[in-house]
């Protein structure tokens, strides 16, 4: 046996064992996951990862949907209590009114994970929380815009989420934060295109009205995918080229914003990982294995998919999680 | 006399308003009036007014006649989003296209007939019994999509939502089709007549020979079938079915455009054509928001505060100030 091929058993080996022990932490434990319901396409992905998470590392998961109703996820909360789960992560659907249910997974000695949107009870009370940071993601949308412009100058149009609701804040807040140094970008529009295609679509076609013809507009911000569809819609009825006469960058990375980059009609997006569970199971894993204690907020990778981050490749990837 | 008739037909509330708001669009965006030729289309902001309108003033068409009968149809949106998933799941499974258009027509046509049996035939109060669907709707919907956005490429439905005619988006070619065929059907027909008696008076109109269960099913499956021609414009309006989204809230806008011409929730006298009128104010401001550069927290308060302007200048207070000058006309007509 040459040297070359101990190394590579070896190896293989280490990698075997290594493996099997990370597998170990989480592999036969029973964890309980209280999902919101299925709000958007993008709710889909992360029940449909989060399956999949659990299936790769062992986890005999138990799957409650809440149908958009507290009630049903203190419920739900309360029956996993009930059967003794080892753990229980919760997409909580409204920040307030969990202390109870909280203190009760306390009492019952098992470890909660708060996946995607926080909540207001006392830090003791959950293991950690796994989200986004949606600031980051509107900066790092801000960012590439910097670069893609350079030094012209750019009238931005936004198209915001639904008023008044966090995302639609922190994403905005981010991109204005990113564009705040350079004087030669600046927001002309904004207005709420409520998240949807429908309303980014015809916002969009205001605004291509209310700026010339969309001579004065070189690039378009929507705070989600959705909107920047719906947008680009709009920019190829106004005779125009989107990715071209108008950069289009949004942020989510759902499938059909891939199709558009592959296809030249949008430039960039930002991705909101459905895959908060990986990081929860981990968090719960080394938990397990010698008690440590997690952050308190472990912060999801806000990373960036332009053409040349092969689009049609993501979108195959991604069109079977349920966006 | 012909002359004197057409503008005191010109003096009405609902056309008043819509020129108001029309002019306050016009002084927020001096280009508002602007129309340009556009790759064989019409192409500018009133264009757009009447491209968007379309939606709500079609289900408008369908509400006036339910609410002309002292009900309401509250789950127009949701029969849209219905509408708009059927079609959308059943091209993308392979149908042909005019397959899948006439499945969401009678989708829709089944919905406002089940509407229709709840009030006409159970008599449970309308406004309850549309409750019932407005809910179960678009978990109907979300069903049938299985939680995605259906996105199709489908040259027809595409053609339904973004296409145009003689210039015209097709959105608002149908609806005027739908205006004119609807306003013939109660105006030419006793059926109108027919639909205040039975607002009015259910039982007095059953008494007098109306069989008006068969006339309360009809009118709210027409306002079902309104309700599917709105959603397939939607669905292709976007290339997708998006049963969360789709016609979300619009039952309102109906309702409201509806009211705003002038028709009371009480039933009894209606306009179809004044519907359309206040649909098109609707969205006439929702167009003007847009294009004014408003920062968007400010939308739902400006909506109001126009909403309650129009509510006023048409009000009996307003009326009489009005008809101090013109005092018989009312009353003749």
């Amino acid at each position: 046996m040459s040297i070359i091929t101990k190394l590579a058993l070896a190896a293989g080996l280490a990698t075997a064992l290594s493996s099997a022990v990370l597998a170990q932490d989480v592999s036969g434990k029973v964890i309980g996951f209280s999902q919101i319901g299925s709000e958007s396409g993008w709710r889909a992905a992360e029940t449909a990862v989060t399956r999949q998470q659990a299936e790769e590392r062992g986890v005999d998961l138990k799957f409650a949907d809440a149908q958009q109703k507290q009630e049903n996820q203190i419920k739900a909360i309360r029956g996993f209590i009930a059967q003794g789960v080892d753990a229980i992560l919760v997409a909580p659907v409204v920040a307030t009114g969990w202390d109870d249910v909280l203190a009760e997974a306390k009492e019952a000695e098992i470890p909660v994970v708060l996946l995607d949107r926080g909540v207001d009870a006392p830090e003791d009370l959950y293991l950690t929380s796994v989200a986004s940071d949606q600031v980051k993601e509107g900066r790092v949308a801000g960012e590439w815009l910097v670069e893609a412009v350079g030094d012209e100058d750019c009238n931005v149009v936004e198209l915001q989420g639904t008023v008044g609701s966090t995302p639609a804040i922190n994403r905005k807040a981010g991109f204005e934060e990113a564009i705040a140094g350079h004087d030669n970008i600046t927001i002309s529009q904004s207005q709420t295109g409520d998240f949807t295609r429908s309303k980014g679509k015809e916002v969009m076609e205001a605004f291509i009205k209310a700026s010339n013809n969309a001579a004065d507009i070189c690039a378009v911000y929507a705070h989600n995918d959705d909107m920047a569809v719906g947008a680009i819609q709009a920019i190829k009825d106004a005779g125009l080229k989107p990715g071209e006469d108008i950069l289009v960058v949004s942020i989510d990375a759902v499938p059909d914003i891939f199709s558009a980059i592959a296809a030249g009609e949008a430039n960039a997006t930002v991705e909101l990982t459905p895959n908060m569970a990986g990081p929860a199971f981990d968090a719960l894993a080394a938990y397990w294995a010698d008690g440590t204690e997690p952050e308190k907020f472990i912060i999801t990778e806000s990373k960036l998919y332009t053409a040349d981050s092969d689009p049609q490749g993501e979108y195959e990837r991604r069109k079977d999680l349920g966006y | 006399m012909t002359m004197r008739r057409a503008l005191s037909r010109m003096a009405n509330p609902q056309l008043l308003a819509l020129v108001g708001v029309l002019l306050i669009n016009w002084i927020l965006f001096p280009n508002f009036f602007r129309i340009t030729w556009q790759d064989g289309r019409l192409f500018g902001s009133v264009i757009d007014v009447l491209n968007r309108g379309a939606p709500v003033a079609i289900l408008a068409i369908g509400m006036v006649g339910v609410i002309a009968t002292k009900g309401v149809d509250l789950s127009v949106g949701a029969v849209m989003a219905v509408a708009g998933a059927v079609a959308a799941t059943l091209v993308v499974a392979g149908y042909p296209a005019p397959v899948a258009v006439v499945a969401a027509l009678l989708v829709g046509l089944l919905c406002g007939l089940w509407n229709g049996f709840l009030v006409a035939v159970l008599d449970i109060q309308p406004i309850v019994a549309t409750l019932v669907l407005m809910v179960a709707g678009r978990g109907i919907a979300q069903l049938i999509t299985e939680g995605f956005i259906v996105t199709f490429n489908d040259p027809l439905l595409v053609f339904i939502g973004t296409g145009s005619l003689l210039g015209l988006p097709m959105a608002t070619v149908i609806a005027i089709a739908m205006l004119v065929l609807v306003t013939l059907l109660v105006r030419k027909t006793a059926i109108g007549l027919f639909i205040e008696a039975v607002g009015v008076n259910r039982a007095a109109a059953t008494l007098a020979g109306i069989r008006s269960r068969m006339l309360l099913m009809l009118v709210y499956g027409l306002s079902g079938l309104c309700a599917a021609v709105a959603g397939l414009i939607v669905a292709g309006d976007i290339r997708g079915a998006d049963a969360n989204n789709a016609g979300l809230w619009l039952e309102l806008d109906a309702i409201l455009a509806v009211v705003i011409g002038g028709t009371s929730l009480l039933g009894g006298r209606f306009s179809v054509p004044l519907a359309v009128v206040g649909a098109l104010i609707i969205q006439a401001m929702n167009t003007g928001i847009l294009v004014s550069g408003f920062p968007p927290e400010f939308n739902l308060i400006v909506k109001a505060a126009l909403i309650f302007l129009v509510l006023i200048i048409q009000s009996p207070l307003a009326t009489r100030v009005v008809v101090v000058k013109r005092p018989v006309r009312e009353a003749g007509k």
